[in-house]
């Protein structure tokens, strides 16, 4: 069976829907702050005739209609790093600032740990963590590529994770950029369609609750968690914030991101989560002709230091 | 045993003393050391490494941090590989001098889009205009008007030779 059939109740125009599906993305970089501007990248396109498109909803976005994101100079000198556009977009939600100690709980290979560096200007401590060694030579060559200072790289199951490697014991802000089934990223690698299974699903969930978990707890009062996946799965979801709001000091809040979404789902297939799910978003492709996506963010609960609440609660 | 003096641990990040008299591990590099070595090979002040943490793990590899660590440390990765230690002659990674090399005064050389096309790929090639000191280099290229660093080359007898790694070399087509 074709998972996407699965999620024709959830979206608006099923024939835009499944249209945008079938049609390939063409590929991405992200300009790397740390290393150039967003006009530097373009002269040195320019200068060596690479064609690029900008990305209407974020200036650090180039498109390359033809492909080949590493054959360039600016990629050589770690400048551009090749992303999905709607990866970008955990980033933008949990909005690092400098100083701050921030955890990736799943970061391999490191599209995001970069991003959320770059963001905090390569100061403070991102702990980017994976529990697969393997991936985590992927995420160690992007990050010295693209000259990340305060990245510290970790080799743990993030669902037990532990602080005490680190020189602190809590974090300011955690992104669970969770293992998902992966539907959403089939503009790209339409294979995860044919490889797709409801077993793997409710398997993955339970180790998306896990990690989840773990960030929250793992992150101080007043802190921010963003949790994001590549399914349309309300069971990856909606029904992975429906736990952990039951389990966890935490709640969803509002958050603007630079594109059109939709709001998360309360219920599907007979079961109802939590009214503040609709907090979360939903990307889906015929929307901004992107791929798939679902972004949301919490603030965690608990005893706020008079200096420790950032103001998120609004945001 | 208790009275043995530290030896170096090849598992676990260190980070690296001050100064020679802090020095309580043989053969370890220190800070001020690293920073001396910076400025006399290639003009880079200390002011700009202020703020980073030297660590070293395996034998004679210091990383460089901008980030809260303890120390030792037992994780994967802290900051970045920065500078190879241990050795006659010390080497800069490739990384190193992407991040920093804009600061360098001295042994750099500019080349030529041919030329910065053959470094990046990974090629030697002669060089017998270099009249500078021997050794490693900082290879630049101009892009759109600016100097910027693309890595670490090891110049001797006339001859440029690349140490791109594998991971790192790269085929591209040369600028008009």
């Amino acid at each position: 069976m074709n998972p996407l059939d699965r999620y024709e109740s959830l979206v608006d125009d099923v024939d835009a829907f499944r249209a945008a599906c079938d049609r390939p993305l063409p590929s991405v970089v992200r300009t790397n702050g740390i290393a150039a501007t967003p006009t530097r990248v373009r002269e040195a396109f320019d200068e060596s005739g690479v064609a690029y498109e900008p990305v209407g909803w974020h200036d650090g976005l180039f498109r390359l209609p033809d492909g080949n994101p590493g054959g360039n100079w600016p990629y050589v000198h770690g400048w551009t790093h090749g992303q999905e556009e709607v990866s970008v977009l955990p980033t933008l939600a949990l909005d690092p600032e400098p100083g701050e100690r921030v955890w990736d709980a799943c970061a391999a290979p490191g599209s995001k740990t970069t991003q959320i560096a770059d963001a905090m200007d390569d100061e403070g401590t991102v702990v980017a963590n994976d529990n697969n060694l393997g991936r985590l030579s992927a995420l160690r060559h992007n990050a010295e590529r693209l000259g990340i200072t305060n990245a510290i790289v970790t080799n743990q199951d993030a669902r037990n994770f532990s602080t005490k490697p680190l020189a602190f014991d809590e974090f300011d802000r955690a992104l669970v950029d969770a293992p998902c089934s992966c539907e959403g990223t089939c503009r790209k690698n339409p294979d995860v369609l044919d490889q797709w299974t409801l077993d793997h699903v409710h398997a993955v969930a339970g180790i998306q609750k896990g990690v989840l978990a773990r960030a929250v707890q793992a992150t101080r009062p007043g802190g921010v968690v963003v949790y994001s996946t590549c399914t349309f799965a309300p069971e990856e979801n909606e029904a992975v914030l429906d736990h952990v709001l039951a389990n966890e000091e935490c709640e969803l809040v509002d958050f603007d991101l630079p594109l059109e979404t939709d709001p998360g789902v309360t219920e599907w297939e007979g079961e109802t989560y939590d009214e503040s799910v609709t907090r979360a978003q939903r990307v889906y492709p015929h929307r901004n002709d992107t791929g798939g996506f679902f972004c949301a963010k919490l603030r965690v609960g608990g005893e706020v230091g008079e200096s420790a609440d950032d103001g998120e609660v609004a945001a | 045993m208790s009275d043995d003096a530290p030896t170096n641990d090849g598992q676990q990040f260190d980070r690296l003393p001050e100064t020679p008299a802090d020095r309580e591990v043989e053969g370890r590099a220190n800070r001020a050391e690293v920073l001396d070595w910076f400025e006399e090979r290639f003009g880079i002040g200390e002011e700009v490494f202020q703020g980073y943490s030297f660590w070293e793990k395996g034998a004679g590899k210091v990383w460089i941090f901008n980030g809260e660590a303890t120390d030792p440390s037992e994780v994967e990765a802290i900051g970045m590989t920065f500078l190879r230690t241990r050795q006659e002659h010390w080497k800069p990674t490739g990384r190193a001098v992407s991040r920093f090399g804009a600061h360098a005064t001295k042994n750099v050389v500019e080349l030529d889009p041919a030329q910065a096309a053959r470094f990046a790929a990974g090629d030697d090639q002669d060089l017998p205009e270099w009249d500078g000191d021997w050794g490693y280099l900082i290879a630049t290229h101009e892009v759109a008007g600016e100097s910027v660093p693309i890595g670490v080359g090891l110049y001797l007898y006339d001859e440029l030779r690349s140490v791109v790694p594998k991971g790192s070399q790269a085929d591209l087509p040369v600028a008009e």
